[in-house]
């Protein structure tokens, strides 16, 4: 094709890819990072935005360049070249998305198992939504409470369940998110999850599955302390779990 | 003179028939509860037989009333059919656009004009829904009323408006493309068209019934939605009558292009917005009936108390997600591919090009047919559904990213070394389209990747890949489809310097909309709330200032298509010396469309091939009979 600069537009491409990629990885996207899953997820994210920068400059270098070449002149009737098509182009634009999104793919399942893969001494906490309010309970220390208390560098096993309609767990510093569904635990729904906070504060749980009127403000606090004696010391502090637990409701209302 | 009225099909029939149905659904819900000894009313919240059966007969009765169905009910009884004088064909006048027509092209323009109306209702929603965001807090809906305005939004927008109004494009200018007279099956094209304002009433209806709109979302999951007031079944109805609108139409489209073809059409002759329809009408006619049953499900749990999602009662509520997103995936392409197809007409006419790489743009529709029936759990990753389930459909969903690039990157190639012509609206729009739906495919692809879908699923972050390929996306190509073809339609050209206030204005507005609700929804707002965290404010208040610009610019579109459909300058058959069939007749077209079924003998986009023609028209070779097969197929149709 005459005189197309392939190589400059190639420059171009790369350049643009650089440039994209560096100003779209300043920010923190995501927010304070607080549990070990958080960076994983977070790189992972920097990979997919440095690989779709460089699709996104190929998209706009090819649109800019051809709308600055080719665009017609005023009174140009004529029709552009009777070009149908170019297959070895068209074999290197199937294959090379394809390779892209089998990388994010495979990439995506490591980090995966690795925020899945289960700790020893993990510290179950089940938690229970309903509209419109959280309520966690505690079977090894067999105490209950409306905070969520946990412990830095301890992994958690969190259990959900929901009496109602459906809610969604998430700690947006943690990056996990987990719906609780009525009708587990025991029906092969699988809404349980871990995480390990790995940073002592105090979060904000959100409900993320729309639950009715009260939805927007069905929220708890988290609290991750320091240390184990810490979390101890809280724990001696709360109410024990009443031995008759309390009935689900049956039906659900708004 | 009243009883007159009352016998002939029409707006008076339709009135008298539509409280007939209902007044016999209410007498039959009465009745068969006094014969069963029970209280007359039941009106628990999620109850009301009384006025959910009237909301099924009654609509029945108005479809009867206004004419869908005389001509078969004649047929059916063994009466005389009346012999068809093609008074329902065509508009004389303003008024026959009121009427059952049996038009391709008046069904065209009526679902157009209609689909566009609840565009512009749901759009007033949207701006409802942005002055409430503009601040933290509530100021003025409360959060019953708010979430009954985004469930309405989004049902109006996808079930109302982008679904058919595609639908109503292809009615208008499909069969003009494949060189036939009309649809195969015109009276059920009409009833299609006539089922939508049905549903779109319904969804609207909600508002004025005890409890207020619908407001499970557009999703309406489980039990969320078994459990809402009585304005969830008018969700759950007006579903099943958009729904059937859509079987109906996609089986028609399927049989017209199977079968009514013009000679010399063979299936690589065809324009892409044919094989973009022929693809879209594969999705509708097999995905649809899910979304049909598993709202019908819901309804039945609502007022038959059948427990399909009553946990306590053994019923599985992720269930409902499974039946739900295995035909609302296929949706998001039902309102996509036809779009694609409306981006490859308007990139060809408007850079003098053929469409670079025409075969595998076709197979890539045919491709992502196939794969997106194999995607739909990508929506539940954290729905706790089986866990093993998450990745095959993490590849699959990525996977389908590549037919889809490979759309992006043929128009791409359309445009080298073509003669790109920018002044009309429609070619500007198409080509914002590559870049706002690039990125909606790139969040796409992020949202596919089960780690961040973990953090930003049910988050802004979603409501912006939502609007970045349903506004972007969608919206874009319906804005090019209705500003190339306008001129067709109307036989009148539209103004293009108001076409390009409103393109502009609409670019800037989608992107300083819907840009920032990806970075909120990262940082941690979720969707679906009418109060957030005040962190959030400034970039809300953004949001919405953008979004009124975007909602102020669309009255700009409304008043240039008004204005020029009465007063613009005649346009003449073919303003854009395009190749395909519908330019090579009078705008708008002769009401058979053709003195004689035109012969193909070449691809569609032959630009600056010397001497290639796509079609000959009748009265150019004396010698061109018109063909037996196709006459056949109209007769056989009727
Ligand atoms: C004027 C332009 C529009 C604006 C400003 C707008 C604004 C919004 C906002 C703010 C939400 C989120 C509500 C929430 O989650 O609390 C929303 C939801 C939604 N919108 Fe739009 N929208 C516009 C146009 C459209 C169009 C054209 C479509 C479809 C074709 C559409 C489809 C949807 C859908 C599917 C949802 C999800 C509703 C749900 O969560 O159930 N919107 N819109
Ligand atoms: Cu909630
Ligand atoms: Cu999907």
């Amino acid at each position: 094709m005459q005189g197309v600069p392939y190589l400059r537009l190639l420059g171009l491409v790369v350049a643009l890819t650089v440039v994209t990629s560096v100003i779209m990885l300043i920010p923190d996207w995501n927010g304070e990072q607080a549990s070990t899953a958080a960076p994983k997820i977070d790189q992972l994210l920097d990979v997919a935005i440095i690989l779709s920068s460089f699709v996104f400059s190929v998209v706009m270098v090819m649109l800019g360049y051809s709308i600055h070449r080719w665009r017609a002149r005023p009174g140009d009737e004529s029709d552009g070249a009777p070009l149908h098509g170019n297959t070895r182009l068209e074999i290197a634009w199937t294959a090379i998305p394809t390779a892209i999104v089998l990388i994010l793919a495979a990439y995506s399942w490591i980090v995966l198992d690795d925020m899945e893969a289960t700790a020893s001494n993990a510290m179950p906490v089940e938690v229970t939504g309903q509209q419109y309010a959280w309520s966690f309970e505690y079977p090894d220390e067999n105490i209950q409470a409306d905070e969520l208390h946990v412990v830095k560098d301890r992994q958690v096993a969190v259990e959900m369940r929901a009496l109602d309609v459906l809610h969604s767990f998430w700690v947006p510093e943690w990056r996990v998110k987990r719906d609780a569904v009525p009708g587990a635990p025991g029906s092969g729904i699988d809404d349980d999850f871990v995480v390990t906070p790995d940073r002592a504060g105090t979060f904000t749980l959100v409900c993320t599955e729309l639950c009715g009127l009260g939805h927007a403000t069905m929220r708890a606090p988290v609290v991750v302390h320091e240390t184990q004696a810490e979390f101890d010391r809280w724990a001696a502090e709360q109410e024990p779990i009443p031995p008759e637990q309390p009935q689900p409701a049956a039906a659900s209302s708004a | 003179m009243i009883q007159a009225a009352l016998v002939r099909p029409g707006w008076w029939r339709a009135l008298a028939y539509f409280l007939i149905g209902s007044g016999f659904g209410f007498a039959l819900v009465i009745g068969l509860r006094a014969i069963a000894g029970l209280d007359l009313f039941q009106t628990e919240q999620t109850g009301y037989p009384h006025i959910v059966v009237p909301a099924i007969t009654g609509p029945l009765g108005f479809l009867v009333g206004i004419g869908c169905f005389d001509y078969w009910f004649r047929w059916a009884s063994g009466a005389p059919t009346i012999p068809d004088d093609h008074a329902d064909h065509g508009a004389r006048t303003w008024r026959d656009y009121f009427k059952v027509n049996t038009d391709h092209k008046v069904i065209g323009v009526q679902y157009v004009c209609t689909t566009f109306f609840f565009f512009f209702v749901g759009g007033f929603m949207a701006m409802l829904i942005r002055a409430e965001l503009a601040q933290p807090g509530t100021q003025i809906v409360d959060p019953g009323v708010y979430n009954g305005l985004f469930s309405t939004h989004a049902a109006l927008m996808i079930f109302v408006f982008v679904i058919p109004v595609f639908a109503g494009l292809a009615n208008y200018v499909l069969p003009l493309m494949i060189g036939a007279p009309d649809m195969a099956f015109p009276r059920l094209n009409a009833l299609s068209f006539w089922m939508l304002p049905v549903a779109g009433a319904l969804f609207l209806a909600s508002y004025f019934v005890p409890g207020g709109a619908f407001d499970a979302g557009w999703t309406g999951y489980a039990p969320l939605s078994t459990g809402a007031p009585l304005g969830q079944s008018f969700f759950n109805l007006g579903v099943q009558f958009a729904g059937a609108s859509s079987v109906a139409t996609a089986l028609n489209f399927l049989v017209t292009i199977i079968t009514m073809r013009a000679p010399g059409m063979t299936l690589w002759r065809m324009p892409l917005l044919v094989w973009a329809n022929l693809s879209t009408s594969l999705l509708v006619v097999a995905a649809t009936p899910f979304i049909a049953g598993v709202q019908f499900m819901v309804l039945f749990d609502r007022v038959l108390n059948t427990n399909f999602f009553e946990s306590a009662f053994g019923g599985d509520v992720i269930s409902y997600q499974h039946i739900f997103w295995f035909y609302s995936h296929p949706a998001v392409y039902i309102m996509m591919l036809p779009g694609f197809g409306i981006v490859s007409e308007v990139i060809s006419t408007h850079a003098r090009k053929p469409i670079f790489g025409y075969r595998l743009m076709a197979l890539a529709l045919i491709g992502i047919v196939i794969l997106s029936y194999t995607v739909w759990a990508h929506h539940m990753f954290v729905a706790g559904m089986f866990s093993w389930l998450r990745v095959p459909m993490m590849i699959t969903t990525l996977l389908i990213a590549v037919p889809t690039g490979i759309k992006i990157f043929s128009w791409l190639g359309t445009l080298f070394e073509a003669k790109i012509h920018l002044k009309s609206t429609a070619m500007l729009f198409a080509l914002a389209f590559i870049v706002t739906f690039t990125i909606g495919g790139i969040s796409g692809v992020m949202l596919g990747m089960i780690p961040i879908d973990i953090h930003v699923s049910d988050t802004y972050f979603v409501v912006a890949h939502i609007h970045f390929v349903l506004f972007g996306g969608s919206v874009f190509t319906i804005f090019a489809g209705v500003y190339h073809w306008f001129p067709k339609m109307t036989g009148r050209m539209y103004d293009e310097r108001l076409g390009r206030v409103h393109f502009w204005g609409t670019l800037i507005g989608t992107w300083g909309t819907f840009v920032p609700m990806h970075w909120i929804g990262m940082e941690g707002m979720p969707r679906r709330v009418a109060d957030y965290a005040s962190e959030f404010g400034a970039w809300n208040l953004e949001i919405s200032i953008a979004a009124f610009i975007l909602g102020a610019v669309q009255l700009v579109f409304l008043y240039n298509m008004i204005v020029s459909w009465r007063y613009g300058p005649k346009a003449g058959p073919n303003p854009w010396r395009a190749k395909t069939i519908e330019w090579q007749v009078s705008s708008p077209p002769p009401i058979f469309n053709f003195d004689e079924i035109p012969r193909v003998v070449g691809g569609p986009y032959e630009y600056g091939v010397p001497g290639a023609r796509h079609a000959i028209m009748a009265g150019e070779k004396a010698e061109v009979k018109p063909p037996e097969r196709t006459e056949a197929g109209i007769g056989a149709a009727s």
